[in-house]
């Protein structure tokens, strides 16, 4: 316990050092210190009491623990995958959790090393040359490449064009990053939960400078023409920007083989969880982008010996040197995340990655199959091939049926008046047979 | 005090191999999707648990962070972070999904209502959103807040004037928000300089950003001036909350004039940098801003806990709701602490900072500080921070602010006894009276030798397929 007896428990002073301290210093009291006029000083009073480690523990067990126990069928961009012992034991480990940017490379090569190999997994997942290594989420990461996107074609050009089936969080966070330039964000039509390839041919001109499609989209479906869209895009000389998550890469078409040149999207559903909605935006480009980048990149070197050594590198394009010029305001990122996203791909390994995804695909279509089996309910409701989630039709009102589930220990998404989503993963793959009788006796 | 950092490598490469160094394997991609739809192949390392964790175990020696000795690094705040925030995050009902109903997430809503309020009376301000995920992401919503409160009032006002010697964020956000940057000259006394800011604000000005105390660890003693000048432009005064661990206690933003703020939680309250992040950067504000705020906030009801989007809110700044479990380690650590352990936690940071200053041999040409002090180096301060590496300490942030030639930008913060700062001090001084060679030829005895990062930028590989190709 600490020496001393009141006060911050983490600073170390004992009143002795303290007056040692103060002594050495010149002045009489701390409050000395405190180059504060009279007339703004606050007394310290902010209401809170000072408790013990135990009583904020069990005050937070207590607080949480009004959380219902529900089983999650909630995806819609945040996924619930089985985070591997190693993960926590090794990503906890203080040397990591506890250190900052690295700066001084001599001193973070373990980190550095780290984020080196997490960047090189999103290279081979992309197909793309350049991954940095992290955003703070999907949306953030969209944001960023509409504003990398604006950069490239400073002149001409006004419009990003995005899916209307789009995740109302994405849309808003992309809305306000484009604050500060003369973008407009538009939407394009989808057929069965796809891109309307048709229709985005006819808007296509050279005012759009970045088009955006999600493979799979926020519908959960499969996009069946991902290589027409690269070549539209490509035609009109905008960025194809495709949105995904770091899972659904192990399985579906490679980014880079249907043109894309930007991906964004999620990685935290390897190594997180879903944590209230906390993420890791994914972000990786075409070398030709590289300076525009946005975000940290970690780069090999070599140091004085000779040896392959690693840093922060290209920190011209960063806001600590390039301040308003910068190709993004992010400094403090999600580093640590990227860490773990890293370890539990590392567990997973290629087979693990690919037969996970491929059970995303698998276990989901068969659940679509017994729930459109439920007297009232039609599933899929979008003729598609379908990752991790889908929409059902359902007969009853949709808001009905999710209380009802949820009151039942269940949670799904209400889509709109007769539709609810359905997610499944590894994680509540135990409880799918509950959720279907459930769903017999509530739809 | 000597040092050698763990320094792991197989011998024929000299460097602890990648994993994909280790082994990669190329599998074939097998699906019931038709063909066409998926990819061909895929080829990733390949280990076995036992690998892996020796492996991350290996990485993280060759790591230093806070609990492996002095981490003063100027503006970062690195404290030491304590263990049981860690199991309260990793609670399981904190592990909920952010689309769950408000009704089943009460514990959730609540424990982010209490922050919002601990949050509010700590800055002295009305109302505060925890959405923004970083410091700078709360910069960028706080400036959005500010633009949306102008164009309320039917106002355009083009310009942001930030001080020369600010966060290069601060410049950053304001652009990201579409706004001109009028850069601010420091007076010579290394605070605001009144008549260049009454020469700067005007029509156009739509806020001024501040950090208070300022980058040289200053306290704008005029602040109620700025407060004026700024507010009688019709601009608003914006706190950057980076150096808020020097006031805990002792005088709130709210009450100094300033109308938005952001508050770094993992600086000041203690929850881990992790490498460089997750951190959150909740957004305060004066009554009156608070219907911009981001959508959507906490409130009370009679029942329980809600959410509710602002009546004019500037919409997202994130997906969802921000870096949740950063927030309830914040909140845990408030908590513990409470009114005394954090006003006594600035006190001892300003005192830790006054007294490693006291014992340094360096110039510290700005004073009086409080939480950090920028020392002058004779020599190049980069230089002087590879040997203090050396000396088992992490240095200080270096050639930063300007106003200091070759400054070494320090930071000690509250969680240093007198033996630590006494070695950091021992530090700066033992390399000030090196020869040019040894600290040329620094450092010695960390993982990595001096890394050529000018090579790194000049021929970026960024991958390890980057390495192979040119092998």
């Amino acid at each position: 316990m600490s020496s001393h007896e009141s006060g911050s428990p983490f600073a170390p002073h004992t009143p002795a050092e303290t007056a040692a301290m103060l002594d050495a210093v010149g002045v009489a009291s701390e409050e000395d210190l405190f180059d504060v006029p009279d007339e703004l000083r606050f007394d310290g009073a902010f209401g809170i009491d000072q408790r013990s480690e135990q009583a904020v523990r069990t005050h937070l067990d207590v607080t949480l623990g009004r959380n219902a126990d529900l089983t999650e069928f909630l995806g819609r961009g945040h996924y619930d995958h089985y985070v591997p012992s190693l993960v926590d034991h090794l990503s906890l480990r203080s040397e990591f959790l506890t250190s900052y940017t690295q700066y001084q490379p001599e001193v973070a090569q373990g980190f550095l090393q780290a984020l080196f190999e997490y960047q090189s997994m999103l290279v081979e997942l992309t197909g793309l040359e350049v991954a940095n290594c992290s955003m703070y989420d999907a949306a953030t990461a969209l944001g960023e490449a509409a504003t990398l996107a604006d950069r490239l074609r400073g002149v001409s050009g006004e419009t990003v064009l995005v899916p209307e089936q789009l995740h109302e969080g994405r849309r808003g966070v992309l809305e306000n990053y484009v604050t500060g330039t003369d973008l407009a964000v538009e939407s394009y039509p989808m057929t069965a939960a796809n891109a309307d390839v048709d229709a985005l041919a006819e808007r296509l001109d050279e005012d759009v400078v970045m088009l955006y499609a999600e493979n799979p989209t926020v519908r959960g479906a499969i996009e069946e023409r991902l290589a027409d869209l690269g070549d539209l895009a490509d035609e009109h000389d905008a960025l194809f920007v495709l949105g995904t998550d770091i899972l659904a890469l192990a399985l579906l078409q490679e980014p880079a083989s249907v043109g894309a040149d930007v991906v964004v999207g999620e990685a935290a559903s390897l190594g997180l969880g879903t944590s209230y909605g906390m993420g890791l935006g994914l972000f990786a480009c075409r070398e030709e982008h590289l300076r525009q980048v946005p975000g940290r990149l970690v780069g090999a070197s070599e140091d004085a010996t000779g040896r392959r050594a690693y840093t922060l590198t290209l920190q011209t394009r960063e806001q600590h040197i390039r301040r308003e010029r910068a190709t993004s305001n992010i400094c403090t990122n999600q580093a640590w995340v990227a860490l773990r996203t890293a370890m539990h791909a590392a567990m997973l390994g290629p087979q693990g990655l690919a037969d996970l995804a491929e059970e995303c695909v698998t276990a989901t279509a068969d659940l679509a199959a017994r729930v459109d089996d439920v007297v009232g309910l039609q599933a899929p409701v979008d003729d598609r091939h379908h990752f991790r989630e889908f929409v059902a039709h359902t007969d009853q009102p949709a808001a009905a049926v999710a209380a009802d589930l949820e009151a039942e220990g269940f949670a799904v998404h209400v889509v709109d008046e007769h539709h609810v989503q359905l997610c499944t993963t590894e994680t509540n793959a135990a409880k799918r047979d509950a959720l279907v009788e459930a769903l017999e006796v509530v739809a | 005090m000597t040092f050698d950092q763990a320094r792991w490598t197989a011998d024929e490469e000299r460097y602890e191999p990648l994993l994909s160094e280790k082994h990669t394997r190329e599998v074939e991609v097998e699906s019931s999707l038709p063909d066409g739809l998926t990819r061909d192949t895929l080829e990733l390392p390949d280990l076995s648990e036992p690998e892996l964790a020796r492996h991350y175990t290996r990485l993280s020696e060759m790591n230093y962070g806070v609990e492996n000795g002095p981490f003063p690094l100027g503006s970062c705040t690195m404290k030491y972070n304590p263990k049981f925030t860690e199991d309260v995050a990793a609670n399981p009902h904190a592990a909920v999904h952010p689309d769950r109903s408000p009704e089943s997430v009460q514990g959730t809503l609540e424990l982010l209502y209490r922050l919002q309020d601990y949050l509010g009376r700590i800055g002295g301000m009305d109302a505060v959103t925890l959405q923004p995920p970083a410091g700078a992401a709360g910069e960028f919503a706080g400036i959005l807040v500010a633009k949306a409160y102008h164009e309320a009032n039917g106002e355009e006002r083009s310009e942001v004037i930030v001080p020369d010697s600010a966060h290069g964020t601060n410049f950053a956000s304001a652009a990201l928000a579409g706004y001109d940057v009028v850069e601010l000259p420091g007076a010579d006394d290394g605070r605001v300089d009144l008549e260049a800011l009454e020469a700067a604000v005007g029509d156009d000005t739509a806020a001024l950003m501040l950090t208070n105390p300022n980058t040289l660890g200053l306290f704008e003693r005029d602040i109620e001036r700025i407060a004026d000048v700024v507010h009688e432009a019709g601009g608003l005064l914006y706190y950057d909350g980076a150096n808020l661990n020097a006031l805990l206690g002792r005088v709130r933003p709210g009450d100094m004039g300033f109308d938005v703020m952001h508050y770094n939680v993992h600086k000041t309250f203690a929850t881990p940098h992790g490498g460089g992040g997750p951190g959150a950067g909740p957004v305060g504000v004066r009554e009156d801003l608070a219907e911009f705020l981001p959508d959507p906030r906490v409130r009370r009801t009679d029942g329980g806990y809600e959410l509710f989007t602002p009546e004019r809110s500037i919409g997202k700044v994130h997906g969802e709701q921000g870096n949740w479990l950063v927030l309830v380690k914040a909140y845990a650590y408030i908590a513990r602490l409470g009114d005394e352990g954090l006003s006594d936690a600035s006190a001892k940071a300003v005192l830790n900072a006054n007294y490693l200053a006291s014992q340094v041999d360096y110039d510290v040409p700005f004073e009086p500080f409080h939480h950090e002090f920028v020392a002058s180096a004779d020599t190049d301060a980069a230089d002087v921070a590879k040997r203090m590496l050396d000396y088992g300490v992490h240095p200080p942030t270096t050639k930063w602010p300007e106003a200091v030639p070759e400054a070494l930008m320090t930071e000690p913060t509250e969680v240093e006894n007198r033996a630590s700062l006494d070695q950091l001090a021992a530090a700066f001084d033992a390399v000030a009276e090196e020869d040019e060679a040894a600290i040329e030829s620094a450092p010695q005895r960390t993982a990595a030798r001096r890394i050529d990062q000018a090579g790194a930028a000049r021929n970026p590989r960024l991958s390890w397929q980057a390495l192979d190709e040119q092998e």
